[in-house]
């Protein structure tokens, strides 16, 4: 009924990262930085605000 | 015309597409708009720039909360059938206008221009931008849907651990300082919030795609609910289920805003001697308050992610029933050592993370993936009560219990106690979900779905 190159399940039926797919790993790898840096960067600046509690 | 790379059917994943892009993107948006939890940042310079009381400061924060559960219910649909890029882009928009008007309010000493732009506008990117890419997620991983929505939402509470940071670097930057910033410092760092956030969500809006096959509603493949049920959102709200849903949300963050309002203070009346002087410090106190942002933040991906493996009913009954034990335990125990109090405190901050980031895979067990965006959306009017009750419940007790700075830990009996009450009218409510009645289910849709997705489904069954 639908065309449907591939479907919702298929995409997500356990593959590894990349596999299956043709986006390049150093693109997703790079979306995972964009977002990963400045979470990193606010939980070392929590961390070191939640240590004044602990030490 | 020249926005039309907008369009649902043009963001649609090519062949290929890889499905761990979506989180990024989802990230991209929810680490923005999670700044609003480190509004109070800019709560003492602002009180200080429009020689105002703090309550007035605080009614930027609250109207901003009351946009984002209204904006979230009323465009919901929208969202829905526009798809996650023009909404993400919209959100976007909305986020960033807010913080130039805002500036032009600081600026210009025009108090109202905050509650507009901030409060309103901003409050409307705050709801479109929170419930834009949960839909399009649970589509990408149908068979992890606590997982991917956890990720997300998990991001909504990393904005803050951000946030307050960078505005206080911002304001030193321009010569101001978190404690006392003028109006120029102010200004400023509104202006560049608003301009990074609006590059970081943009980014987060080109990235995202529409899962293969979900171009079109109409003609969709749906992954349905329990017994077949796919149900559309102006059904779902005439369901019992959507309604004891609504009351789960409700009960577990007003329960969770209660403390997370008040943890400074908090944790220094319940350890306050009998000369008055606490034996927790104010800088002790900042450090809790930090622990347990990352609490909150870790328990929306920890308790979600676990909620794909344990079902959503069982996890919302740790969340409701263990969660008013440990309220309890703190308002019987808690004042004895600062050791159990804080461990007390992190695990309930957890289960109030992990109340919001479960949430849309438990509609989706109840309503299906049809629309489940625009259900989520019409849910989180509750997360809107309830952020104006909570802290209300919370100050009503403590005003009536007698002065900010000399109250001790049995002030906060009744307020603790009240708390244990309303996660018990949750955990009841958690107990009556049941599968949606046959006559709510869009059979049209439904019988679609099961015909097309009749072997995907024995592959990738949800809980």
């Amino acid at each position: 009924m639908t065309q449907t190159p591939q479907t919702p399940q298929t995409a997500s039926s356990g593959h590894a990262p990349g596999s299956g797919s043709t986006t390049p790993p150093l693109v997703i790898a790079g979306a995972w930085t964009l977002v990963g840096v400045p979470l990193a960067y606010g939980l070392w600046q929590t961390l070191i605000k939640a240590a004044q509690l602990l030490g | 015309m020249a926005l039309t790379f907008l369009d649902k059917k043009r963001s649609v994943a090519g062949p290929g597409y890889s499905k761990w892009l979506i989180p990024p993107a989802a990230l991209c948006v929810h680490l923005s708009i999670g700044q609003v939890y480190a509004f109070s940042v800019f709560k003492n310079s602002l009180v200080e720039r429009f020689d105002t009381s703090g309550t007035a400061i605080a009614w930027i924060f609250s109207i901003s909360i009351v946009m984002l559960g209204l904006s979230a219910a009323v465009l919901g649909t929208w969202v829905e059938r526009s798809g996650p890029r023009k909404a993400m882009f919209a959100s976007a928009m909305c986020w960033s206008t807010g913080f130039l008007v805002g500036s032009l309010g600081i600026a210009t000493g025009q108090l109202w221009l905050l509650y507009l732009g901030y409060g309103v506008i901003g409050g409307i990117g705050l709801g479109i931008g929170y419930i834009s890419p949960v839909s399009t997620l649970i589509k990408w991983f149908p068979d992890r849907p606590g997982l991917a929505t956890g990720m997300a939402i998990m991001g909504f509470g990393g904005g803050a651990l951000i946030a307050s940071p960078l505005s206080t670097a911002l304001l030193t930057l321009y010569g101001g300082s978190a404690d006392s910033a003028g109006a120029s410092a102010l200004a400023s760092t509104f202006l560049t919030l608003g301009a990074v956030y609006l590059v970081f969500m943009l980014i987060g809006a080109s990235l995202v795609r529409v899962a293969p096959g979900h171009e079109d509603d109409e003609k969709a493949e749906h992954q349905p609910g329990r017994n077949g049920a796919l149900v559309r959102a102006n059904e779902a709200v005439k369901t019992r289920q959507f309604w004891a849903l609504w009351v789960i949300l409700f009960c577990n963050v007003a329960a969770g805003i209660g403390i997370l309002e008040q943890a400074a203070p908090m944790i220094q009346d319940f350890f306050r001697g009998e000369g008055g002087e606490s034996s927790v410090s104010a800088a002790e106190a900042a450090g809790f308050v930090g622990m347990l942002s990352l609490a909150n933040m870790a328990g929306r991906f920890v308790w979600s992610s676990l909620s794909d493996k344990v079902g959503r009913k069982p996890t919302y009954m740790m969340y409701l029933g263990v969660g008013g034990v440990l309220y309890a335990l703190m308002a019987t125990l808690g004042q004895t050592s600062v050791g159990l109090f804080v461990v007390l405190a992190l695990v309930i901050l957890s289960y109030y993370g992990g109340g919001f980031a479960t949430i849309p895979a438990y509609l989706k067990d109840m309503f299906g993936t049809l629309e489940v965006g625009a259900i989520h959306g019409r849910l989180l009017t509750a997360w809107a009560a309830a952020g104006v009750m909570g802290p209300l419940i919370v100050n009503g007790f403590l005003d009536a219990a007698g002065t900010p700075g000399q109250l001790v830990a049995s002030d906060y009996y009744p307020a603790l106690l009240t708390m244990v009450a309303l996660l018990g009218v949750g955990f009841v409510a958690n107990l009556t979900v049941t599968p949606v009645a046959e006559k709510h289910v869009d059979h049209d849709v439904a019988g679609a779905s099961e015909q097309d997705a009749a072997p995907a489904h024995t592959t990738g069954g949800t809980r």
